[in-house]
């Protein structure tokens, strides 16, 4: 009712700016902030994903066919920085635009002219990463963690990393400080917080994690360029320092951040799931506090991912048990997750069997995780290929297949157009059987000893590791698919219009707005009652 | 408005300073607990008098050395491990030596294994606490004197006293 309303005003149809650097460029619109974020978002995903392809490449049979050693270091960097925060990180802040300000009633983000900044930060840094493969020595190649001495004895790679970085944790928290000021300020009137989308709920926590710990990071590589440049030791044992101080350093960051990765994939997860169930979402406080739990226990686990590093029994006892502890309000959102669908009238469209995959391959990834959280264990597993298919797990059939499930979910709403159901599924099966093929023999791999981030290995795993290669290949390809089927979307071609309420059991302002979502919208204020809302109890 | 992003703008600042703050709170953490290795610096002989000393209790300190790749030295200890009693005093020496034509100044770092020993393995005198200069080839005998807490806990009967020499920018 209130849509009808807002909407009727003529300012809010067509006051798009005209002209290309109008309209982006210069854009302050959320919405279409949240575009420029999702389209470069799936640029990176896709650049990041032929990096992969390379290495899968290399590593189909054993010995160096391809690539040289140092390259193949190269790859394997640059493939999990672009992912991490050219692709993941990304995507979550194009759904936390497009989104958030509709969900909670407000006319845009707080800030929207620093939103603008924040995106368009992003490209140039990305520019300046990927411009270190064309440099003499290459790209930066000590791994994702950038652990010294290894990263300082690259060439001057190291600037432009640690420049890129420094630029993408200012974006990082300036989109972080937009989404607290817009949940914490801007709410519609009887938005109450514990009424909020659990997807807003997320993002806010994910916020707050984001101005704790990006900093941190921007502090640990400013330290690797002063050792490099200018003669500091921070980490350099000959001058007094210590190299374990920084994976001390970095993984307080870098536990964080995993979980900056995942937040808000529960919380896209935790809107589809009760729309095709059509019953409320299982628990909303319980995941609400389940997620602040998270949060918190993100920032005293981080040595677990040092336990081989010659830590004291007590260390390794500590950091085991407080790993540990994480499944338990994880094992919350699982356990809320099916007993939302537990006799709810569930139909299968797209977003909903993403969805479940995701429920499903996410807990493989939870339980590697916690067989990895086993510290005298660990020593088996660490820096094998059983890490990499852990946080493959939880990163592509977590993170990503939230992303792509929400996707769908919301692409309706987003360009007017309903994706084409049956191209749709197609993508998703091909997908799901595809990303088991490439990571799960990769489990086996690690048991059996086969070390991470080498070109060349032993040939009792080349059965295995040609499974995984054309479990990758397929994965990849399924993804050009995947963007055949956006754009088909966005151009209208083989789909229908999407009505407003998109979903038969969908619930949220997002779907009392029109198909595709105006422009401006909100603008007066939003009138929100409690039969707007997903999660409210009186059901 | 204003004051949610001033506080949370101001607290990313103070996260970027908590990220060097770590360095210092490292440190101390590690010197109290004795983790990583870290012993405390010079101590006083007088500070370890009065220890009840049982003569009966043998504990075997086991010397190792290592040079950095880029520091053209040789060094090694001249024994490589002794019993002591703990509570008592002990000598012993570490030889160095320049391979090159030049003059080098280094510097060793050190650490003691197990790391719940290394709180109570206390160095009088140690090369490690000073820069160390040697001529070209010039050899040295280095000392060090220490002494093994009695409070060291009793399943500890082996440790390990290693030194890493480094080589100091000019």
């Amino acid at each position: 009712m209130s849509h009808a309303e807002t909407h009727s005003h003529d300012h809010d149809h067509d006051h798009k700016p005209k002209g290309f650097v109008k309209r982006w460029l210069m854009t302050t619109n959320h919405k279409d902030i949240g575009t420029l974020y999702l389209i470069f978002s799936l640029t990176m995903f896709i650049f990041g994903g032929a990096l992969a392809m390379i290495i899968r490449l290399e590593l189909f049979q054993p010995g160096l066919q391809f690539v040289q050693p140092e390259f193949f270091n190269q790859l394997t960097t640059m493939h999990a920085l672009i992912m991490v925060f050219g692709a993941v990180m990304p995507a979550f802040v194009g759904f936390a635009n497009w989104m958030i300000p509709i969900m909670i009633g407000a006319p845009d983000m707080a800030l929207p002219r620093m939103n603008n900044w924040s995106f368009w930060i992003l490209p140039f840094a990305f520019t300046m990463l990927a411009s270190t493969f064309f440099m003499d020595g290459g790209a930066p190649a000590a791994g994702w963690t950038l652990y010294p001495p290894l990263v300082l004895q690259g060439g001057h790679n190291l600037a432009f990393a640690v420049f890129a970085i420094h630029m993408l944790g200012i974006s990082s928290i300036m989109g972080a400080i937009n989404v607290i000021a817009t949940i914490m300020n801007m709410r519609a009137p009887n938005m109450g917080y514990l009424k909020m989308p659990l997807f807003v709920w997320t993002w806010l926590i994910t916020a707050f994690l984001l101005i704790a710990v990006m900093p941190v990071f921007a502090g640990a590589v400013t330290m690797l360029l002063t050792d490099h440049y200018f003669g500091t030791s921070f980490f350099n044992a000959a001058g007094g320092g210590d190299p374990v101080l920084f994976q001390h350093i970095f993984w307080f960051f870098g536990h964080p951040e995993v979980y900056i990765m995942i937040l808000p994939s529960f919380g896209i997860i935790s809107e589809i799931i009760p729309t095709f169930a059509r019953k409320p979402l299982f628990g909303y406080v319980s995941m609400v506090y389940a997620t602040a739990g998270i949060a918190f226990l993100s920032f005293i686990v981080w040595a677990h991912h040092m336990f081989s590093v010659g830590m004291p029994l007590g260390g390794e006892l500590f950091f085991m048990y407080a790993t540990f502890l994480i499944s338990i309000p994880t094992g919350v959102k699982v356990f809320n997750w099916v007993s939302t669908m537990w006799k709810g009238s569930m139909t299968f469209e797209t977003p909903m069997l993403w969805s479940i995959a995701f429920i499903i391959l996410f807990t493989i990834g939870g339980f590697s995780g916690l067989m990895l959280a086993i510290a005298p264990a660990d020593f088996q597993y660490h820096d094998t290929y059983f890490v990499v298919a852990h946080f493959h797990y939880v990163l592509v059939t977590g993170a990503v297949f939230a992303i792509i499930g929400g996707v769908y979910y919301w692409i309706p709403k987003w360009t007017g157009n309903m994706y084409s159901e049956r191209l749709g599924k197609i993508h998703f099966w091909w997908s799901v059987i595809s990303v088991n093929v490439l990571f799960f023999p990769q489990h086996f791999l690690g048991l059996a000893g086969m070390p991470r981030r080498i070109p060349d290995y032993s040939v009792q795993f080349a059965n295995w590791n040609m499974w995984s290669s054309i479990g990758g290949f397929a994965f990849g390809l399924a993804q050009i698919f995947f963007c055949i089927i956006v754009w088909r979307t966005i151009k209208g071609k083989g789909t229908s219009k999407a009505t407003d309420r998109v979903w038969e059991g969908a619930k949220g302002l997002e779907w009392f707005i029109p198909s595709p979502a105006p422009h401006h919208t909100f603008q007066d204020g939003a009138p929100v009652n409690d039969e707007h809302l997903a999660h409210v109890s009186s059901h | 408005m204003k004051k949610t992003v001033l506080k949370t703008a101001l607290f990313a600042v103070l996260m970027f300073g908590f990220a060097f703050a770590l360095i210092p709170l490292y440190d101390t953490f590690c010197e109290i607990t004795g983790l990583n290795g870290k012993t405390s610096g010079q101590v006083e002989a007088d500070l370890v008098k009065n220890q009840v000393i049982d003569e009966n209790r043998k504990v075997i300190v086991q010397f190792d050395s290592s040079v950095n790749s880029e520091l053209n030295w040789e060094f090694r200890p001249t024994e490589f491990e002794m019993e002591v009693i703990p509570g008592k005093f002990y000598h012993t020496e570490f030889y160095a030596k320049n391979l090159s034509n030049k003059d080098i100044t280094g510097q060793a770092t050190y650490s003691v294994t197990p790391a719940k020993a290394s709180l109570y393995f206390n160095k009088t005198e140690c090369f490690c606490f000073t820069k160390q200069t040697l001529k070209a080839h010039e050899e040295v005998k280095m000392p060090v004197t220490f002494i093994v807490d009695t409070k060291l806990a009793n399943d500890v009967k082996i440790m390990t006293l290693s030194y890493t020499f480094f080589k100091l920018e000019s």
